[in-house]
């Protein structure tokens, strides 16, 4: 793709510099090159989300008449969901997940911010409309292998100067997760950091849910479950656990 | 049951158990510290009475020998890197999943998913979340595209279009779906005398433009726009008529 395109911008440039009253012709030929281009990849764009939705609507939509028609009418998913915007984690692939099963927020690193009505109202309102108007039964949190959003975190200097107007701002969520990985680190390396933070990272999600009491109070009625979950796509395993929370009395004796 | 107290604790570090006992330690505590154990050693281990945990690992089984392990090349590629030409900002919605409903593979679309797909005017303040999704995506993947996807039946965009409803009043979804106003709020000039379901499907799109006009207020989004390399586009899936329709923003 390089040198055969820059020796011929060469060879025009040569061109050009010696006939300069032909600047404005290969200006416009130019133009009408790069306006080529891009509607080629326009179009491209264009075909490709027209022919996924039709693959989508003949195998899937038109087979399950049943299960479309009832989904029409409504959603009673089971399952929330938060999981990473990356390209390679989607909970419909890696856990097959079909429609109708789980409400998905995605965001960078999934990462779950604690009840704040002015900094976090995208991922309150979603734990909200899960929680108390679908009655999801479990909430899920899944961080993934590679994760850029957690290799940011990482990657903030400890000064804490940011170069970016959002990212570092939003994985700062879970700060305390890399405080604790590098605390107990003994010679890792960034990688190893990283690794460990991923998994760390959606344990202070998991706690971060129950800053939101409506999330508080279906765990104490036993009608909610919080899961944490890590995916590895490098060694393609997928690890789940619990999170165990309770309010009891305390006996007397 | 008659109720012994006994006290399981886990110290730091994954060897340590300790126990101590006030009384005799029934059979109930005993399974509980059994299964302790048996995570801590790293075995994996469900209780057989969470059904929930065990269809999550059985998905994961299925993606894996039916996807993962068929497609080696494929997906050590991936591991590398991702190079997706997509953003997709889609609805929560269960029903709305852009890989279901586009056939997007592993690789092809970066997500954020959020109440009513919106994308809320560019705010450092009050929207970290879209605008780190939207940040990543522009500045380090260089998408291609930005697909804004709404669809039928949303709740967002009707409770939107129900409020002010004292009824009922919520701690976050109110203050969210506002972000929709201005959807609403021309549907309400043009199309007022409508029954409210049409309202509610024109929103429903109105919304989507509203979300696409707020993405140029992210400044990396309009100068990708702007130098030609990035579209910006809106889509809507009816899944009451299995239909979808797409539109983009011209710039020249």
């Amino acid at each position: 793709m390089g040198s055969e395109y820059e020796e011929a911008i060469a060879a025009l440039s040569k061109l050009l510099s010696e006939k300069a009253d032909l600047g404005s012709v290969a200006a416009a030929k130019i133009k009408q090159i790069t306006a080529d281009f891009e509607a080629a990849g326009s179009s491209d764009a264009d075909n490709r989300i027209k022919t996924g939705f039709t693959h989508f609507k003949t195998e899937k939509f038109e087979k399950n008449p049943d299960l479309y028609g009832t989904l029409a009418k409504g959603q009673s998913p089971k399952y929330m969901v938060f999981a990473c915007s990356d390209s390679r984690v989607c909970p419909s692939h890696i856990l097959d997940f079909q429609p109708g099963e789980a409400f998905m927020v995605r965001n960078i690193a999934s990462m779950v911010p604690p009840y704040d009505k002015k900094k976090y109202t995208g991922a309150g309102a979603a734990i909200e409309y899960a929680v108390l108007h679908l009655k999801v039964e479990n909430i899920v949190v899944i961080g993934h292998s590679c994760c850029g959003g957690i290799k940011g975190l990482m990657s903030i200097p400890d000064d804490g100067t940011t170069a970016s107007d959002f990212i570092e701002e939003w994985v700062s969520i879970c700060l305390s997760a890399k405080t604790k990985v590098k605390s107990e680190s003994n010679e890792m390396s960034f990688q190893e950091l990283c690794d460990h933070c991923e998994k760390e990272s959606v344990n202070v999600s998991l706690g971060n849910l129950l800053t939101y009491p409506f999330v508080r109070e279906a765990l104490v009625k036993k009608t909610l479950t919080l899961k944490g979950a890590h995916y590895d796509f490098v060694n393609g395993k997928f690890d789940l656990w619990n999170l165990n929370f309770q309010i009891a009395p305390t006996l007397a004796l | 049951m008659d109720t012994q107290s006994a006290e399981v604790g886990v110290e730091e570090g994954p060897n340590k158990i300790f126990i101590s006992q006030q009384q005799v330690v029934d059979e109930e505590v005993q399974a509980k510290v059994e299964m302790l154990i048996a995570e801590l050693h790293g075995t994996k281990h469900h209780p057989p009475n969470d059904p929930d945990a065990q269809k999550l690992d059985h998905g994961f089984h299925f993606f894996k020998t039916n996807i993962f392990d068929a497609h080696p090349e494929y997906f050590s590629e991936l591991a590398k890197g991702q190079s997706p030409k997509f953003l997709v900002i889609a609805c929560s919605d269960s029903r709305v999943s852009p890989s279901v409903v586009l056939n997007f593979k592993p690789g092809e679309a970066f997500v954020g998913r959020n109440i009513g797909n919106m994308v809320p005017q560019f705010d450092q303040l009050r929207h970290t979340e879209i605008g780190a999704v939207i940040e990543y995506a522009v500045k380090s993947l260089e998408v291609d595209n930005i697909l804004v996807m709404g669809h039928s039946r949303c709740g967002g965009i009707e409770r939107l279009m129900t409020l002010p409803d004292y009824t009922q009043t919520y701690d976050f979804i109110d203050e969210w779906v506002k972000i929709g106003l201005p959807a609403k709020k021309k549907v309400l000039q043009e199309a007022g005398d409508l029954p409210f379901a049409e309202q509610l499907t024109l929103c429903e799109k109105e919304s989507v433009r509203n979300s696409m006009v707020n993405l140029l207020s992210y400044p990396f989004v309009r100068n990708a726009v702007v130098n030609g390399t990035m579209i910006v586009r809106g889509g809507y899936y009816d899944f009451v008529n299995g239909s979808f329709e797409q539109w983009k923003m011209c710039t020249h």
